[in-house]
This record gives structure tokens, sequence and C-alpha cells, in this order.
């Protein structure tokens, strides 16, 4: 091994990690590139307060689908947020040994079973013993994938408030419970909305537990006790479907799925986590 | 931090009496409870998977992993062809995003500056949160008419000779599937592996340099295996996400039980069946042997997060012990 070649085998792979992490970083802009070329022009007024037409009708639009998404949304929080959140308040603050131990490792368990399962999950719990699919099915499930990422992230950031503020406040007499509700919660606020964001962000493009919770609606789902549509639902359906008018539409709901998507992770990442750090330092 | 809970402990336990009237008491019984809900939540999603999935069990005991059949009229169900695709489409999609992702992770923690490569990592934690819908939404529409009409041409006329690349290029199938996931994961590998090779000491890469190292050898030969552990971490972190991907396989692979050497052809997974098919079950028996598939595709993630998990943490551990 002399060392010009050694050098030339240098060059060459350090020249193909870089590569790697280009092709890695492109199918970033490929995918938006895509979404935004053949979805662009769908993307209009109608798209937002239409429903769909039926086949062959040309024109029509979202509405429920982007409604149907908000409320699925909206049960998700109130059931993912409350058990994340509190049990991660009992994992920093109260915790022993054992609990949080049994917590911690179920929680990582439920955060790696395929969102899938917990469809079938939602359906034996909340389809089967009504006998038709609903909006609240559709979001219990969502709400179970939320509780997982809620959970360790409250937790991990409730750790990283400093044991002076903690302290400080316990030696001005303030009870347990009043130093957490008062102190350590407004210190981690930031951080937490960003924990809980994200995590709407993400299972709000979930597709697969709402294949049989939801299911599906050509139209408006009154109250909770119906079947509704959602983006990435309607997204697949359409993707799949054998008509040119569905394909456009899947392309601009596609797109304004990611972009909800993006637009939160960026202004998340980019906003409140600056705040976090000005705060840590 | 580790001796956060035992003090609390400790002080809890001396002021057990008073708490209760100053809302400690509460307070730690109501935020107990929630903590516990996930663990109840999580059981209640082993045991309903369990129960539900007895009468398949009960007609048909093991041959339902070896069995070919899926007949919902007579009722024959086999997991074998959805077990084979599950297995087949993670494989390929492994093959391509290890190195890929172990390369990128290479170049973001040991060559670009720290700006640039923070940058890149925001980047791929966005490709990250891409839903996996739209992988599918764009495996549908660009991969598929650009592998039966170039890349799987040019795989037959190339590599033709081998069994895996024969047969009628029909753009859908186990390999374009394979591609998909390869994307999917590639920022998991990517992210953890750049975290793990971070944590990698200092001297490591001095001493091997001071040897006369190039940047490749000291990289290849002192960081990485360091950090191997960490790495097969992220790896298998990245394959339990594969198994257990629905939609952007269920668009793209075929959707048709069979089991054959070639990817070029269309296949089925697991969860790509469960898609297709749960909703419009109809018998008990059907509905009970998609729950089974449902049962494998948790036991297989399980397992394979579990071993991930550990490395993980085995590596985490070392590398603070060393730092020691």
């Amino acid at each position: 091994m002399n060392l010009a070649w050694r050098k030339t085998v240098n060059v060459i792979m350090l020249s193909l990690t870089g590569l790697c992490a280009a092709i890695a970083v492109s199918a970033l802009f490929f995918i938006l590139g895509y979404l935004v070329y053949h979805g662009g022009s769908d993307v209009d007024w109608n798209f937002f307060t239409k429903l769909p037409t039926p086949v062959g009708e040309s024109g029509g639009g979202m509405a429920n689908a982007i409604v149907g998404s908000g409320k699925l949304l909206l049960i998700a929080a109130l059931i993912g947020v409350p058990i994340g959140l509190l049990g991660g308040i009992y994992l920093a603050e109260f915790g022993g040994k054992t609990v949080p131990f049994i917590v911690r490792y179920t929680a990582d368990m439920l955060n790696g079973i395929p969102s899938i399962v917990i469809g079938i999950f939602a359906y034996a719990v909340a389809v089967m013993p009504v006998r038709h699919f609903s909006t609240v099915a559709g979001g219990f499930a969502l709400g179970i994938m939320m509780i997982p990422i809620v959970l360790r992230s409250t937790e991990e950031f409730l750790n990283g408030v400093p044991r002076a503020m903690r302290e400080g406040a316990m030696a001005l007499g303030a009870s347990k419970w009043r130093t957490i509700s008062s102190v350590v919660l407004p210190a981690a606020r930031n951080a937490i909305m960003t924990a809980i964001l994200l995590s709407l962000a993400r299972v709000a493009g979930e597709t697969a537990p709402l294949l049989f919770t939801a299911f599906g609606n050509r139209f408006w789902s009154p109250g909770w006790g119906q079947p509704t549509a959602s983006l990435p639902v309607m997204i697949f359906t359409y993707a799949v479907g054998p008509y040119d008018d569905w394909h456009r539409q899947a392309w601009a709901a596609g797109l304004v799925l990611l972009g909800l998507v993006l637009l939160v992770n960026i202004l998340v990442r980019t906003v409140l986590a600056r705040g976090i750090s000005a705060q840590r330092s | 931090m580790a001796t956060a809970p035992a003090n609390v402990e400790a002080a809890g336990v001396r002021s057990s009496s008073r708490s209760l009237f100053n809302g400690d008491g509460v307070a730690r019984i109501v935020t107990l409870i929630f903590a516990l809900l996930t663990v109840v939540i999580t059981g209640m999603i082993v045991v309903q998977l369990w129960v539900l999935s007895a009468e398949s069990r009960h007609a048909f005991g093991w041959r339902f992993f070896w069995s070919q059949e899926w007949d919902p009229v007579f009722n024959k169900f086999g997991a074998l062809p959805f077990i084979y695709g599950t297995l087949v489409t993670s494989a390929v999609g492994m093959l391509i995003a290890v190195p890929l992702g172990l390369g990128a992770a290479i170049f973001l923690a040991e060559l670009a500056p720290r700006g640039i490569s923070d940058f890149l990592t925001f980047l791929i934690d966005l490709l990250a949160a891409v839903p996996s819908v739209i992988y599918g939404l764009i495996g549908v529409f660009i991969l598929v008419p650009l592998m039966r009409t170039e890349i799987q041409p040019c795989l037959k006329r190339t590599l033709g000779f081998l069994p895996l690349f024969t047969g009628p290029a029909y753009g859908i199938g186990f390999l374009t599937a394979g591609i998909v996931l390869a994307v999917m994961i590639v920022p998991f590998i990517i992210s953890v592996s750049r975290e793990v090779l971070l944590a990698v000491p200092r001297e490591q890469r001095e001493a091997s340099l001071a040897l006369g190292a190039t940047r490749w050898e000291a990289t290849w030969k002192a960081v990485v295996p360091y950090a191997r552990t960490g790495i097969m971490g992220s790896v298998f972190l990245a394959l339990a996400r594969a198994l257990g991907e629905t939609m952007a396989v269920t668009m793209v692979v075929g959707n048709n039980p069979r089991i054959a050497a070639s990817l070029l052809g269309p296949g089925y997974s697991i969860a790509s069946v469960l898609a297709n098919e749960f909703s419009e079950a109809t018998g008990s028996m059907y509905v009970s042997a998609l729950i089974e598939l449902g049962l494998v595709l948790f036991l297989l993630t399980f397992i394979i997060n579990g071993l991930a998990r550990l490395l993980i943490v085995v590596t985490t551990q070392r590398g603070s012990g060393m730092a020691k």
C-alpha cells in the first residue's frame, strides 16, 4: 500500500460519503419539487371550500377531508396530550425506580408498534362494539400514537430544567406541586409545546390507522360518531384510483398535506427551538 | 439526574401525612394514573391482538406460517407470502439504505463543517417528517413508470443472468417497494448514526491521524468501529420501521401474494394486506386471520426494536464509561 494509492482511496471514499449525503438531502427537494410541479396548479380556492365531485365531473375540492383531519387531530390531542404530559410529569418529578422503568419501557414499545397494528387495536376497541366506523375511533388511534412521543419529550425537557430553580421555589416554601406547576412547567413550556406540535404534525400524515377506523366519506361528516374523510386517506384512495381527475386531486392534496407538515416542522424547529436554547443559555 | 428521584422519594415518605393537604399527594396519584395509562393501553393492544386472533390460531396452528394459501372464500389462510414479502422488501430497503445512510452520516459527522452539517441534518429531519402516503404518491406516479421504462429493462440487460432480475418489467414489485422504503428509512439511520459518530472521543481520531493514517483510514478503522454498536442500533431501528411501513409499500408493491425469486415481479406484505383487506373482510375467520397477521407484525417489530434499544443502551453506557 503506497502513499499515492492510500491518498487516492482517501479522496474517493470521502467524496462518496459526500455523494451519499447529497443524495439523501436531494430526496427532500425531489419530493417537494414533484408535488409543486404536479399539484401546484390544482391547489386553489375550490380545493379548500368544495366537496369532492362525483367521478367524471371536474372541479371540486377536499374541504370535508381538511375539516375531517382537523377533527381527528383534535381528538388525538385530547387523548395524547393529557396522558403524555401528566405521565411525563410523573416520570420526571415523582417517579421512583420501578414504575418509571416500566412506563418508559412500554412507551418505547408503543412507539415502535407499526401504525397499522394500532389501527387494528382502535378497530377492536372503538369500531367493533358499535359496528360502524367513526371519527372518534380514528382520533383514538392517532391519540395512542401521540402518547409515547409527548411522554418521553415531556420527561426529557422537565429533566432539563435546572435543579436550582426547583430548590429556589422550595426554599420559598412552595409545595412540590406548586413548584412544578408554577416554576418547572413554565420553564419547559416552549419545549413541551414544540414536542406536542411535532407529534401532531407526525400523526397528521398517518394513513394506515385511519383506513378502518375513520374510514372515509365523500360528504361532510356530521358530528363525531360517523366515518369521516381525512387528507391522507383521500390521497391514498385518489392515487390508487383509475381516474386522471383523481390523480390531479391526489397531487394537490399531497402538496397541501406536505406543506402543512413541513411548515409546522420548520416553524417549530426554528422559532420555538431558538427560544429554548436562549432560555437554557 | 439519577439522584433526583431517590431524594424525591425520601422526601415523599417523610411528608406523606402532610402532603395530602398541600396537594402533593393528589398530584402524585393523578400523574401516576396517567403514566400507568400508557402501560394499560400497550397491554390492551397485546391482549386484544392475542384474543382476537384466537380463532385463526386454533384453526391453523403453526401451519399458518408456512401455508401459501390465502383464500377468503374457503376460509383457508396462510401467511407465508406476506411474511416473505415483508422480509424481502425490507431487505432490499436495508441493502440500499445502510450504505447510503452510513456514508451520509460519516460525511455529516466527520467532514462537513459544523454549521453545514447542522443545516443538512435539519433537512434530513424534515425528510423524516414526510408522511408515508406522500412517498407512496411519488412512488406510484414517478418511480413506478421510471422503473418500468428505464431501470428494470436496464437491470435485465446487465444482470438478467441472475434469477433476481428476470420476468417482465411491471414497474411495481419488491424492488420498487424496497427503493421507496430505503428513502424512507435513510433519515433514521443518518440522524442516529451521526449522533453516535459525534460522540466518539476526539482522541480516537487524533491517535490514528498521528500514526499517519489518512482521513478516511482514521474514520473507517478507528472511528466507525468505535461507534459500531450504536450504528447497528440505528440500523435495527430503521429495520423495524421498514417492516411495519404500510402505505408506501401498499401503493407500489403490486399486492399479489406471490413468492418468487425475481425482485421485479409484484408481491405483497403483511402491512399491505391489512391495509387493503381489513376494512372489507367479512366472516370472523377472515378477520381473525388478518389480526393474526397483525400479531406477527407486532412480534417482528417488537423483537427488532428490543435489539435496537439494547445495542444503543450498550453503546451509550460504554461511551460514558470511557469518558469518565
